[in-house]
């Protein structure tokens, strides 16, 4: 073998080794790093400063920390440890470096209103960011719908609400259910009719694929709590009449108060519970169910391999 | 050919090259550090409240890697350029000396100056941290931490721009360098791209983000000017990182630099 197809053998099988090893390597690195970029942000809190550090390329870095943002969010969620702390910070140097980065304020605020597991439970860093994001957007009819649910659901603000929704509804391009959603904020009625058409906003009005499934999840959710409700507003009235609770479905259809078998979403029968509650069959099938559950059980969740936003 | 010859043919060309960048006064930077060092560390305590030594490490430290990083590209871009175009090449490679070895050789010369360079800044940081904070204090250990990444950072872009010169002309190998070294610095942002990225582009995004260098694991910068602690691990991760890479670059560029024709 010549001398230089030695030397071209060894620096291949060098080059190759070392690419794999220093692949693996990285891969050890990154596990042993992982959220030390959002950490960060605990660093350099500044946008002023980082504002001058970009040389002006302010719109690159607020994208950077934007998905550094969603990147923290994600493995926080998905880690479980419900330690959300530099979500806020991440957002805040966001925004004001690109205070036009509508995302930031629409799925920003969904990651930090919720309760944990689904999100950060800083409803009040939702609602500083969402009044920032509308004060340097005056005209996105979307930013006052997202401050308007912000108040109906986090804060049960409904003046609030109502005029974050009747402001969205005066702008030239806006939906067409801001003045239903803003008239019945004032009113304050139909609770699950509200709720619906809100859920229903957002699924009408947005594209991300997990945003809509969360609120078909909701919307789902929903019906079930309204079915509940009403049937258990049913058992009440047969106790009334006949002085006894129903001993089955079969007992209220008998006595003509409804109509056939009642099914939740999945298609399973509802089940009447001896002291008169209504249940479903299985309530781990059916997430952000609020009623219908096990005494204590608490409403079931997403699974976390998907962290969702909340509206 | 026996390997203590080898090892001193290699010896002998990092040395020429150490001795050719000092002639080159490329040293001379020191001068320019000295000056930024010593104007921050006293200017801040004039006009700022309790961020001296930050402000020594921030910029200390972000001065040596600046500074390093140009001095390896510059020089690292022309190290081979330059001894086609002066016709020295033919000089060394008429003597028993291999093509390999004169790469790797370059290498060597190459870091060593980066090595000596940053061993007198780091003097100069830690001059400057003593004249601001009148004693040393324990966390600023982890300074020392941050150079040694510091340098590591310098293995790999010597590596990168003597690859690129074994092929491309010096402007170009220029660019091409300090684009890695920009990428580089954000591979982690890189690769949560890639995390989140499905299909077909997620796999490609991941190829890239692991194929490019990783800056961003050795720059604990920020990190140690406030005082926290570099996990010993990750010292150890980041140094076989960087040899690797290095490696890998360095033999790149040798197995290029053998089928180059240099009539």
């Amino acid at each position: 073998m010549s001398a230089t197809r030695r030397v071209n053998l060894v620096a291949t099988a060098v080059l190759s080794f070392s690419m794999a090893g220093a692949m693996s390597t990285l891969y050890a690195v990154d596990h042993l790093r992982r959220g030390s970029v959002a950490q960060e942000a605990l660093y350099l809190r500044s946008s002023k400063v980082l504002r001058r550090l970009s040389l002006g390329y302010t719109g690159l870095l607020a994208d950077i920390y934007w998905t550094r943002g969603v990147q923290y969010f994600g493995e926080q969620h998905q880690s479980g440890t419900g330690d959300f702390r530099l979500l806020a910070p991440l957002l805040e140097v966001t925004t004001e470096l690109d205070p036009k980065l509508l995302p930031a304020y629409q799925f920003g605020a969904n990651f930090l209103a919720p309760k944990p597991p689904s999100g950060a439970g800083l409803p009040g860093a939702a609602l500083s960011l969402m009044k920032y994001g509308v004060e340097h957007n005056p005209d996105q009819w979307r930013l006052y719908y997202n401050l308007g649910f912000l108040y109906y659901t986090e804060f049960k603000d409904y003046a609030k609400a109502a005029d974050a929704f009747a402001r969205g509804a005066k702008l030239p391009v806006t939906n067409a259910f801001m003045p239903i959603l803003a008239a019945r904020m004032a009113q304050h009625a139909g609770e699950f009719d509200t709720a619906r058409m809100l859920w229903f906003t957002t699924y009408q009005s947005t594209k991300e694929a997990q945003i809509r499934e969360n609120a078909v999840q909701h919307l789902l959710a929903l019906r079930v709590d309204e079915d509940v409700t009403r049937l258990e507003q049913v058992v009440e009235k047969y106790r009334a009449q006949t002085g006894r609770l129903p001993a089955s479905m079969g007992d209220l259809e008998r006595a003509g108060f409804i109509h056939g078998t009642r099914t939740d979403p999945k298609g399973r029968p509802y089940k009447l519970m001896p002291d008169g509650r209504i249940e479903v069959q299985n309530p781990e099938s059916i997430f952000f169910i609020t009623k219908g559950l096990p005494p204590g059980a608490a409403p079931p969740q997403p699974p976390r391999e998907a962290p969702p936003a909340s509206k | 050919m026996n390997s203590g010859g080898m090892n001193s043919r290699i010896g002998y060309i990092a040395f020429n090259t150490f001795r050719e960048a000092v002639r080159d006064r490329v040293l001379y930077n020191l001068i320019a550090f000295a000056l930024l060092l010593s104007g921050a560390a006293i200017l801040v305590g004039e006009i700022s409240i309790d961020i001296e030594r930050l402000v020594v490490v921030n910029l200390g430290l972000t001065a040596v890697s600046l500074f390093g990083v140009v001095i390896a590209i510059f020089i690292g871009i022309g190290l081979v350029s330059k001894e086609i175009d002066k016709r020295t090449l033919y000089t060394v490679l008429s003597r028993p000396v291999r093509r390999w070895e004169f790469v790797v050789g370059k290498f060597f010369g190459l870091t060593g100056t980066l090595v000596v360079n940053t061993f007198l800044m780091a003097i100069g940081v830690f001059l400057a941290l003593l004249y601001v904070a009148h004693k040393f204090e324990k966390m600023d250990v982890w300074v020392l931490a941050a150079l040694y990444f510091i340098v590591l950072q310098f293995l790999i872009v010597c590596a990168l721009a003597l690859f690129f010169s074994s092929f491309s002309t010096p402007l170009m190998s220029a660019v091409f360098t300090f684009a890695l070294f920009v990428i580089g610095s954000l591979a982690e942002d890189l690769r949560g791209f890639a995390r989140i990225t499905q299909g077909a582009g997620g796999w490609l995004a991941t190829a890239i983000a692991y194929l490019v260098p990783n800056f961003s694991a050795l720059n604990v910068i920020s990190q140690v000017a406030h005082g926290d602690a570099v996990p010993g691990r990750l010292i150890l991760y980041n140094s076989v990182y960087a040899l690797l890479y290095s490696a890998m670059a360095i033999s790149g560029a040798v197995l290029i630099f053998q089928r180059r024709n240099l009539k």
